[in-house]
């Protein structure tokens, strides 16, 4: 089995997928479900060879493809997958399949399009996470955009233009950016690729630059504040599909691109402005926090606590920075980074569950505004039940994955400085105000209104949705070992080479 | 005394081959063309796609030979050779492009495919010019056809305004050129291109020189559209029947570079210390300008013509990094941009009738609903005009970006993609029609045409196809300044 290319399987086999269900055409909507939801189940599926032939003693890259594509310009085809990617892609492509399954009665205009563009979207996420070559980094990094951009403008919300616009320029300005840097680390050593870019020696100067580059492209992507602005619209306006893709891979391309470029790449520069983003993580994830309090939009209050959550994931990066050269505190530095990678994919299953719960209300009543809410409870007992259980997880109950990723980088934070962990942990009370007081407006209480006591509980499909999601995040909560493992090994190569200097 | 040239022998002309049958067989054209009715007016047109079909595979398989002839008048020579291919296909997809819009509107006359005919070969002389009369020469043969061609529609007051103000400017440009050529020649004393660059630093009166260097930067400006000389684009763009502004919009490009390559790098190559930072000035100005004010068109043709204006600035971009890998990369992009120029114009026609030009970008709203296909076609030329990966239009981008990177310009690389982010705005704009929008009002769907729509399928999903695979393409451009 692993002679076979799995990545460019995963990679191309989505893609393949969505031409086909774009063949299908609008007018056979049917069709269209099955052969794209046939093809995300393969996809899924495939991800099993990837895991059982996985090495987890190996800290380097696995199944490594590598050829020359264009020669011109030294670009190679190279695909690699360590711990880090493949819990990365095992989440894409679960996640896509929960999209499409969700889908399934909700959306029905332009079916074919639609479930095409999550497809080819899931292919150029999965090429995000294994290419080990910068262009081609970017090129999946970029292609993302286009499909993201129609899902977000022709399935959204009435200000959807505005929102979608936003979002492909804002991703757009910061990842030229980024551009720029690695055709300057290009020239330099004559190299795209991302192993080779490491090894290369830097000066100070030439790391401050790329540093900035590279924030900017991520930060925008993460997305950090004061960049963040753009999130709320986009989820807002996006379909609930989108909204989950969005919330659950995309962001985190902004937290993998910090530890695949930012980390190896420009270390020194990195220790050297931690405390910038170490501040910039800190005032999203309080000050964020604070603004998802006062929203009355279900969606944006979401929104908001995303931005706060992934505030954790660029905290224990950095923090990992802040600490990495104290020989004393190296586990410490390694916690940090181990946090925000389970940070990621626990809020990966949080966010898009929420999201996805949002999606089940607002196919019933065609509202997002908590507002029209109250004692939802009442009508729809199981899905009140999931919902507490995600709520629960967002506000980092332990048990649930929510409490694994922040305590770790808490604990880390807390050997920087105890300051900062405890204006992060400050997050976990905000973090629990603003979730549980939405469920006491949405889920609890006397009936809203009489829509509300017609509600329909939810259905099989949904049931499906929610149930894995929920598997998902009461296992990392309780069971947190074989995804610490699995990221291990690689974790501490990073760490290795935060630490060392390349000045 | 009179100076005595010898004979050149019918070999030695040999390099000349492919222009020599271009231009024997428009004269030909010209003539049978008369001999034809209008039901049998197609065969002029599938004769001359033909011919410059033909001439372009003749050029491909290196008949004639390359060289340097009519005492280094002429060159022919790897860049030569690739820009002239380049121009050949690229004119006959124009020409198919144009058979049905033309039809249609009783414009199909047998000057169209003759002039552009013509048009070629002028680009031809230009891309191998080796001397000041040269270049002169094959500008002017070029510049002509392309005032005639954009009349041809000569009861649209818009086509004849849109002629004459091109007439104008371009004398104008022309004269300035000329201005410059003289200065040059003072100062050196000759008008063969290689003995202006080997007397150039020692001549006597270095700032007559450089005075008619930047002349000719400035005709070259002109030619190529790039802000401050821009001003004729629009209206040129606008007034012009669609398949004239896809011509003229696209393979004219190729000749312009080569002749700034010829006049600037091969001539004044000298004085580069100079016209670089012209070039590097040019090049911020027009993807400012071009960027800024394409955002507020509500015309496509306008718009694409000042989004022109910013992809010559991408183009200077290159040439201003300089150095072989400079120049390779600059000509990847006059290659690239050629073919999305003729994808896009090809768009605008590709949804037109009669009485109907589907030229403003509301006319695109909705085509998705309508006719999915089309859309996800002009997406693809939306994308890649836009630079978006993996589409051609990105990696063109990414050539001249590590142009100007490698040259020392890192402030113009940031201008460039600041811009080239502002430009994605407008390029969303017509993909927002297309997908966002409902269909309103008399709307453009796509015509019956079945070749048209092939033409427009390979050339849009051909953006897509030398996205994934355009090192061969590349390589050639390397192999050129090699």
């Amino acid at each position: 089995m692993t002679h076979w290319p799995l990545l460019s399987l995963l990679v191309w086999l989505p893609i393949l997928g969505g031409v086909f269900t774009m063949m299908a055409g609008n007018t056979r909507p049917q069709a269209a479900r099955r052969i794209a939801l046939g093809f995300a189940v393969a996809t899924f599926l495939l991800c099993i060879p990837l895991f059982t032939g996985f090495d987890l003693a190996s800290a380097g890259m696995q199944f490594v493809e590598q050829r020359s594509w264009i020669p011109a310009y030294d670009i190679q085809y190279h695909l690699g997958a360590d711990g880090i990617s493949l819990a990365l892609v095992g989440l894409t492509t679960l996640t896509t399949v929960l999209v499409l399954i969700g889908a399934w009665g909700s959306v029905d205009k332009r079916v074919s399009q639609y479930y095409a563009a999550f497809l080819i979207l899931e292919g150029l996420m999965i090429g995000v996470f294994s290419a080990l070559d910068a262009l081609l980094f970017y090129v999946f990094f970029e292609g993302m955009l286009i499909p993201m951009f129609i899902i977000i403008g022709v399935w959204g919300g009435p200000r959807r233009v505005y929102a979608s616009v936003k979002f492909f320029l804002y991703t757009f300005l910061g990842s030229v950016f980024m551009l720029v840097g690695l055709v300057y680390l290009y020239l330099k050593g004559n190299s795209w690729q991302l192993a080779d870019m490491a090894a290369l020696p830097l000066t100070m100067t030439e790391q401050a630059w790329l540093f900035f580059a590279f924030l900017v492209a991520f930060a925008v992507k993460v997305p950090m504040f004061p960049v963040h602005t753009w999130l709320p619209d986009a989820h807002v306006e996006a379909p609930t599909g989108g909204s989950v893709i969005l919330a659950a891979i995309m962001l985190k391309i902004g937290g993998y691109g910090f530890l695949r470029f930012v980390l190896p790449i420009v270390p020194d520069a990195g220790h050297h402005y931690a405390w910038l983003v170490i501040t910039l993580s800190l005032i999203a994830v309080v000050y964020v926090g604070l603004v998802a309090l006062v929203q009355e939009d279900m969606k944006k209050l979401i929104a908001y606590s995303s931005v706060s959550h992934m505030g954790f994931v660029t905290l224990g990066t950095f923090i990992a920075f802040a600490l990495v050269r104290d020989a004393s505190l190296q586990d410490a530095a390694r916690l940090g980074l181990q946090g925000a990678m389970v940070q990621m994919i626990s809020h990966g299953f949080i966010s898009g569950a929420m999201f996805s719960c949002v999606g089940v209300l607002y196919d019933r009543m065609h509202s997002r505004m908590i507002k029209d809410y109250g004692g939802v409870a009442n009508a729809m007992p199981w899905f009140a039940m999931f919902w507490v259980l995600f709520a629960m997880a967002n506000s980092g109950l332990p048990g649930t994955s929510g409490f694994v990723g922040e305590f770790m980088v808490i604990l880390a934070a807390f050997q920087a400085n105890p300051l900062i962990a405890f204006a992060a942990a400050f997050t976990l009370v905000i973090g629990a105000g603003y979730t549980l007081w939405l469920t006491k407006r949405v889920i609890w209480g006397e009936v809203g209104n009489a829509h509300v006591a017609e509600l329909e509980d939810i259905n099989m499909r949904e049931w499906i949705v929610l149930g894995v999601f929920a598997i998902g995040v009461i296992l990392l909560g309780v069971w947190p070992k074989p995804l610490t493992d699995l990221m291990e090994p690689s974790i501490a190569q990073l760490a290795s080479q935060l630490a060392a200097t390349k000045l | 005394m009179q100076a005595t040239l010898p004979m050149p022998s019918a070999t030695a002309l040999l390099p000349l081959l492919p222009e020599l049958v271009l231009a024997g067989a428009a004269f030909a054209l010209l003539m049978i063309d008369l001999f034809l009715n209008e039901k049998q007016r197609v065969l002029t047109h599938v004769l001359a796609t033909c011919t410059l079909g033909l001439v372009g595979v003749l050029l491909i398989a290196g008949w004639g030979g390359q060289g340097t002839v009519l005492s280094g008048m002429f060159i022919r020579d790897n860049m030569a050779d690739v820009l002239k291919v380049g121009a050949c296909f690229v004119s006959a997809i124009a020409l198919v492009y144009a058979w049905p819009y033309l039809r249609e509107r009783g414009l199909y006359k047998g000057e169209v495919p003759v002039l552009v005919m013509f048009a070629v070969a002028g680009m031809m002389l230009l891309i191998s010019a080796g001397s000041l009369v040269m270049v002169y020469l094959g500008l002017e043969l070029l510049a002509l056809c392309s005032y005639a061609l954009v009349a041809i529609d000569r009861d649209s007051p818009t086509a004849s305004e849109a002629a004459m103000k091109y007439f104008v400017l371009g004398a104008l440009a022309s004269g300035m050129l000329l201005y410059g050529m003289s200065l040059v020649y003072g100062a050196t004393g000759s008008i063969d291109l290689a003995t202006i660059s080997a007397n150039a630093p020692m001549a006597a009166q270095p700032a007559m020189l450089i005075t008619g260097v930047a002349f000719m930067v400035a005709g070259i400006a002109f030619k190529f559209g790039a802000a401050p000389f821009h001003m004729w684009v629009p209206d040129v763009y606008h007034g012009a029947p669609t398949p004239i502004t896809l011509f003229i919009g696209s393979a004219p490009k190729l000749a312009a570079f080569a002749m700034a390559i010829r006049l600037l790098e091969v001539g004044a190559g000298p004085l580069g210390d100079y016209w670089h930072p012209m070039l590097a000035g040019l090049a911020a100005l027009s993807l400012v300008i071009g960027n800024l004010v394409a955002l507020a068109q509500t015309n496509l043709k306008r718009m694409l013509a000042y989004s022109t204006v910013s992809h010559v600035g991408f183009l200077f971009m290159g040439l201003a990094g300089g150095g072989a890998e400079g120049y390779a990369a600059a000509m990847f992009y006059a290659l690239s941009y050629a073919v999305m120029a003729a994808a896009s114009f090809g768009a605008i026609i590709v949804l037109s009738r009669r009485g109907f030009e589907a030229d403003r970008i509301d006319d695109f709203k909705g085509l998705n609903a309508r006719d999915p296909w089309t859309a996800g076609l002009v997406l693809c030329v939306m994308a890649s005009l836009a630079g978006v990966p993996p589409f051609l239009g990105f990696w063109s981008k990414l050539a001249v970006l590590r142009a100007a990177v490698e040259g020392g310009m890192l402030w113009l690389a940031i201008v460039g993609i600041v811009c080239a982010v502002i430009g994605a705005f407008y390029y969303l704009r017509v993909i927002k029609a297309m997908y966002f929008d409902e269909p309103a009002g008399e709307a453009a769907g796509p015509r019956d045409d079945r070749l048209l729509q092939v033409v427009f399928g390979v050339n849009a999903l051909g953006l897509l196809a030398f996205g994934l695979f355009w090192s061969p393409l590349m390589a050639w451009c390397q192999q050129a300044f090699a």
